[in-house]
């Protein structure tokens, strides 16, 4: 009995070694992934951005200033008088922290009474905002701390925080967005490179090639229906944010369906490119997955942040849509705005459109050897 | 006389080490039913990838209407019907929804074509709202076939059509085939089965990526080299052994009930031979045995043209 | 622990009484009954659909069948279902020989899982290897004919009392096939029962008796000249047309 079953085992062995294609990719991808990984999961924050309001500077202030951006966690991107210009650099996703102070900040610290600090937080990142958040009262405690032991006595500062966007912090708001970007993306890219190199396996393609069709109109043809399908699965998704997770929706709805079905035709395109590059439909479907859903779930900013990421990362995740795509549906979903805060994100997802479906009808080939 | 509808001329493909074609050069006129014979790895797969423009050669040249293959390939496309080995057709669409949709892809429908494919669709029609997986390996073939009839193509290709069916169903595509030739289509098909060349007006004997012989299927065994014979009786497999070991045996094969015997001596009469295998086989005690000369067939001609099978080709 | 022996050549190779198998409303086999004799070439012929396939998978016990009975090398398809399996031989044209293993890696293998010792798997390679003139390879790299031939050769590695053949020889070219069917006659020689199915009608004449089943049913058997004169044909090949007509 043990000789059969080792006989069959050895088999089994031989199988998988002589494989060269499977083998490299099973032993890459978590190789890649756990180097990825290694880099991207940082749930420290740096260069964190930071806009002071400071009605009017003085030596606290200013004290506090320099103390912020001395652990070098926090750079200062703007410095302004008043609140009124903070809401527009969160919106537009300039600023992560607002740091204001009440008028007349150290003579009340002289006099002895409370002195305000607000602290606003951009949380659609829940963990990070309250990372910043958490550095941010950290530094002022140990100002407030080192300033009384200076004069003598106990100096008040009172930080009031508040979270902007996902006051609640539901981690949900943060994932929701990305998970929309990766169901789009498994329906797209998976199924246009399965289906593409199906085709090619049945034999079906040959009868299609020796056609009046051309390589364009095939690729249409494969790619129309499926972008049916995805239109289907965000809308799905998007009542599931709304009705189960009670997603915020504060921007407008038939944008962000129209940022979807865009985002899925750069997937479309991606798909489409993976299967005529690929030969069977068992390889087409471990590339389509390996370029995109790898990056997609680790590199776009989806759980991960991408400030955190070293600096080799973060240009990759340039070219990774669904960065793009989740800081459209966040703006839209939590921020609330409209495209005229995100036309250069639309505007990348549309080129990588053009050009990936270029490529795609460019690399198709009208013969089979 | 106008051009031939096909100029093949020392057509080469290579694929890594292997030789997949070699030297092939043959011409097929108009409203010809044109046969090429040969077994898995023969070529005929690779020569009609590059005569439906689906395949670059190497070397040589070849045209289809008097186009070019490589650079007038849609041209080509539009009028040829080409129906590809192992039933490449959509199984999980109905017949009508294939025929359909094939009839689209090139501008037409169904009605503009259907006389041309009348004597065919007219089988399968009753299961016209039947899944294509669903039917038979015979009615698959006629629907392959209609679909690659429906746009009224000019030239026909058929890459091993009666490959995996029955002999029944194998007959039928045949009749099938003749009637469509008599319309005045051209048609060129490949086939492993060497009885089905015998339809044909003029056979391509192909072995190793090389062309053994064309000629009419009648005048294949014409140019049988040796005398051959054919012997019947009774404990076969013993009768092939002791003929193995007969003087003069060039070849001893099976044919059915008969096996066919070769001399190696060219210019003797066959009916010495026969002579002289009856008396060495009442030598060695076998009786009630019946030897007969015979004409070469197509099959007898093959195996005598083809290189002898080796484990690596070089 | 040795391959079982050969069963003694008493009582036929393979028994079938009223065997048949359905599928919901279709009659796949229907009633069938027939015998084998040990050391027989059967010819077991029928167009795609009439139901050979099906009743091939019950003779090798891959399918159960709805009623009747067969016994192959003497023991009962249905209640010695494993036992039946170990006697037998299996070659079929999808699949038979690992593409990316050598050919001794294929032997190796199934010696092993029929229990042969390393000593006997090491003599029947070089034996099997010599007689059919191959040297080592990955079995995918050889020609079709030669993978046919050796896939023939390790289905009966073991010494089956029976061996079931299908469509073996598609595809090869004529002087392969006939190389093959000398392999079969002298396994026939050496007591081993073959079952075949073919679709090339002048391979039915090579056996020493067939049987063509139509629509489920068997609807000839005997040798090929008992048929032909019964049927006043002159090949079997005209006898199928005549029989299978398509439904």
């Amino acid at each position: 009995m043990t000789a059969t079953l080792h006989a069959f085992i050895v088999k089994e062995l031989r199988h998988i070694l002589r494989d060269r294609q499977t083998l490299t990719i099973l032993l890459l991808m978590p190789l890649v992934q756990v180097v990825l990984f290694g880099f991207a999961l940082r749930s420290d924050v740096r260069d964190v951005r930071l806009v002071i309001v400071e009605p009017q500077p003085d030596y606290a202030t200013l004290a506090l200033r320099a103390r912020m951006i001395a652990g070098r966690r926090f750079k200062i991107v703007a410095v302004t008088p008043t609140m009124a210009a903070v809401e527009p650099l969160f919106r537009r996703g300039k600023a992560d922290i607002a740091l204001a102070f009440e008028p007349d900040f150290a003579s009340r610290l002289e006099s002895g009474e409370h002195a305000r600090i607000l602290l606003a937080v951009d949380a659609s990142d829940p963990n990070t905002g309250t990372t910043m958040q958490v550095y941010a009262r950290a530094v002022i405690t140990a100002y407030e701390a080192e300033l009384g032991a200076q004069r003598g006595r106990p100096v008040h500062i009172v930080p009031e925080v508040r979270m902007r966007f996902n006051p609640t912090l539901e981690s949900v708001n943060l994932f929701l967005p990305g998970l929309i970007a990766l169901v789009l993306t498994l329906v797209s890219a998976l199924m246009t490179a399965i289906s593409l190199s199906r085709e090619k396996e049945r034999g079906t393609m040959e009868i299609l090639l020796v056609s009046p069709l051309r390589p364009w109109q095939i690729i249409v043809g494969k790619v129309v229906p499926y972008l049916g399908l995805a239109f289907a699965n965000a809308l799905t998704a998007l009542l599931a944010a709304r009705l189960i997770f009670h997603v915020p929706f504060r921007g407008s709805v038939t944008l962000l369906l129209a940022e979807c079905l865009l985002y899925s035709m750069v997937s479309l395109a991606l798909g489409v490119l993976v299967a005529s590059l690929t030969g069977s439909q068992r390889v087409a479907m471990l590339v389509a997955l390996l370029v995109t859903m790898l990056p997609s779930s680790l590199l776009s900013g989806m759980v991960f942040p991408i400030a955190s990421m070293p600096a080799f990362l973060q240009w990759v995740s340039n070219i990774v849509p669904a960065r793009w795509f989740i800081i459209i549906a966040r703006g839209i979903m939590l921020k609330g705005v409209g495209l005229e805060y995100l036309w250069k994100e639309t505007l990348v997802l549309a080129g990588m459109t053009l050009l990936l479906m270029t490529i795609a009808v460019r690399t198709f080939k009208p013969r089979v050897a | 006389m106008s051009q031939p509808d096909v100029i093949v001329e020392n057509l080469g493909k290579r694929f890594g080490k292997t030789e997949a074609l070699s030297g092939v050069t043959f011409s097929v006129s108009h409203g010809e039913l044109f046969g090429l014979v040969g077994p898995d790895g023969a070529g005929k797969t690779t020569l009609f990838r590059i005569l439906t423009t689906l395949s670059i050669p190497d070397t040589g040249t070849a045209t289809v209407l008097g186009l070019d293959v490589v650079r007038d390939l849609w041209a080509i496309r539009s009028r040829v019907g080409y129906m590809p080995g192992r039933f490449s057709l959509y199984g999980d669409l109905t017949v009508k929804e294939n025929l359909s949709f094939f009839a689209s892809v090139f501008g037409t429908t169904i009605e503009k074509g259907y006389d041309l494919i009348a004597p065919i669709y007219r089988q399968i029609e009753p299961f016209a709202s039947r899944r294509a997986d669903a039917l038979s390996g015979g009615m698959k073939q006629k629907l392959a076939l209609s679909c690659a009839l429906v746009h009224r193509p000019d030239i026909l290709f058929l890459d091993e059509p009666t490959t995996g069916v029955d002999a029944v169903s194998r007959r039928e595509f045949w009749d099938q085939l003749q009637t469509l030739r008599a319309s005045g289509l051209t048609i060129v098909v490949s086939t492993p089965y060497m009885d089905e060349a015998m339809r044909c007006d003029r056979v391509a004997l192909m072995q190793g990526g090389r062309i053994l012989e064309i000629d009419p299927p009648a005048e294949i065994g014409t140019r049988y080299p040796l005398p051959i014979v054919s012997v019947v009786g009774a404990e076969r497999y013993k009768l092939l052994l002791a003929l193995r070991e007969a003087p003069h045996a060039h070849s001893v094969y099976p044919f059915g009930a008969e096996l066919h015997f070769t001399d190696d001596r060219a210019n003797l009469d066959p009916s010495t031979v026969a002579a002289e295998l009856r008396e060495y086989l009442i030598s060695k005690n076998f009786s009630d045995i019946e030897v007969k000369p015979i004409e070469a067939g197509i099959e007898d001609s093959f195996m005598e043209l083809m290189p002898p099978p080796v484990q690596r080709a070089s | 622990m040795t391959a079982p022996a050969r069963s003694p050549a008493t009582g036929p190779a393979i028994s079938v009484n009223n065997l048949t198998r359905r599928f919901g409303s279709f009659t796949a086999v229907d009633n069938i009954s027939f015998e084998v004799a040990p050391g027989e070439v059967f010819g077991f012929l029928g167009a795609n659909g009439a139901g050979k396939t099906t009743a091939i998978k019950m003779l090798i016990g891959l399918l159960a069948p709805t009623s009747g009975e067969a016994r192959v090398a003497g023991l009962d398809i249905v209640k010695q279902t494993e036992d039946v399996r170990r006697r037998i031989g299996y070659m079929s044209q999808r699949f038979s020989l690992y593409e990316d293993l050598t050919v001794l890696e294929n032997i190796a293998l199934y010696g092993g899982i029929y229990g042969l010792t390393n000593d006997e798997i090491r003599k029947r390679s070089s034996t099997m290897l010599q007689s059919l003139g191959l040297t080592d390879d990955l079995v995918g790299r050889l020609p079709l004919g030669w993978k046919q031939k050796l896939a023939f050769s390790v289905a009966l590695l073991h010494e089956p009392a029976v061996v079931f053949l299908d469509e073996p020889t598609g595809g090869v070219d004529p002087i392969t096939r006939r190389q093959f069917w000398e392999l079969i006659y002298a396994a026939a020689q050496r007591g081993t029962t073959v079952f075949v199915t073919t679709h090339y009608m002048d391979e039915a004449e090579y056996c020493d008796r067939i049987s063509i089943m139509v629509d489920g049913h068997i609807a000839a058997i005997g040798t090929p000249r008992e048929l032909k004169q019964k049927w006043s044909v002159l090949s079997i090949d005209e006898l199928f047309v005549r029989l299978a007509r398509p439904t």
